[in-house]
């Protein structure tokens, strides 16, 4: 017996890494903006994306979404509802979404046709962090019921987002929001980002945040 | 929860390494983690007793070297490590600093065999 060292340097998450490349040409070849949405469970990614999609339709804009939950296709029909392409990945159990299935769940799609693909997480605020999907921006959503301080508590996800969103803004002097505390915290750990005020239900923000999309959408 | 994955992607990695080294066995295997990584040790090394149960990672340690967050700071022309996770500021000047140059790792850094003796 011999004992020997012998050095991988390799990344665990390698083939999620690679696939997560292939898909990111892909979409930039197809000229799709994609977005990756995650938050906790409950934060409201499924009703802000509904708004979204069907603004996004009634300005002409062609927007499609894959939606990521353990089990049941109900945000997929809810999300359906905007008359959008909506397809449901159900992980059975896998707290996050990875980039083979993101690949398997587009098969059939002409990603060239659209301008938007949105891809909702499953919601946690831990695992999704750590798989790339190939999207473009990562968008951070917290909820204004959710606590401001949980910036800090999950700086993992938030230090990885490239836009941030608060929802329910119609309630949060209901539920006693602390915006400034919130605006703050989500700059101190991903400092300088561009953060969303918004409610579904009552439009707020969504002028701010479809002018955003429609500047991110690369050019034809 | 997504330790087990993660210890199942080094399952197969390393037993893919191991196909250069038939009959040897594995003795520690080493990872560089980052601090912003989003996995957590405790968890690493309950799954993996049991992801590598009746493979040749059996019995092997798993050492996980944790490495803190760099940033680089403009302001001060260096990598600098922040204080802590909940504030990404220079620990000299205070500015906010954006550009991570450490801290979200998740490799395999090296394994350790006992390698079997060639037959003669």
């Amino acid at each position: 017996m011999s004992t020997r060292i012998v050095e991988l340097r390799q990344g665990i998450l390698k083939k999620n890494d690679e696939l997560a490349r292939g898909l990111r040409s892909q979409f930039e070849v197809a000229g799709v903006l994609v977005l990756n949405l995650v938050s906790s469970p409950g934060t409201g990614k499924t009703e802000f994306l509904q708004r979204t999609l069907r603004e996004l339709r009634n300005s002409g804009a062609r927007a499609a979404a894959l939606v990521g939950d353990l089990e049941t296709d109900n945000d997929a029909r809810r999300l359906a509802a905007s008359g959008a392409p909506v397809r449901q990945i159900n992980t059975h159990g896998i707290c996050h979404l990875e980039a083979e299935m993101v690949s398997k769940h587009l098969e059939g799609w002409n990603l060239a046709g659209l301008d938007y693909l949105f891809i909702e997480n499953v919601g946690n605020l831990v695992c999704p962090s750590s798989y790339d999907l190939g999207e473009k921006i990562r968008v951070a959503l917290l909820s204004v019921t959710e606590g401001e301080d949980k910036p800090l508590k999950y700086p993992t996800l938030y230090n990885s987002a490239d836009v941030a969103v608060i929802t329910k803004m119609d309630i949060a002097e209901a539920v006693g929001f602390e915006r400034t505390a919130a605006l703050k915290n989500i700059n101190e750990i991903r400092p300088g980002i561009r953060i969303f005020e918004t409610s579904a239900k009552m439009g707020t923000g969504m002028a701010e945040w479809l002018a955003y999309l429609a500047q991110a959408r690369p050019s034809r | 929860m997504h330790e087990l994955s993660i210890v199942s992607s080094i399952v197969d990695s390393v037993t893919e390494t191991l196909a250069s080294y038939p009959g040897a066995r594995v003795k520690e295997v080493r990872l560089r983690v980052g601090a912003l990584a989003s996995v957590i040790e405790d968890s690493l090394q309950f799954c993996y007793g049991i992801a590598t149960e009746g493979t040749p990672l059996e019995c092997s340690v798993l050492v996980v070297k944790i490495l803190p967050v760099r940033m680089h700071c403009d302001k001060c022309a260096q990598n600098v490590e922040i204080a802590s996770l909940q504030s990404f500021r220079c620990p000299h000047c205070d500015e906010p600093v954006m550009d991570m140059r450490q801290g979200r790792e998740l490799e395999i850094d090296s394994i350790e065999i006992d390698e079997a003796e060639k037959s003669v």
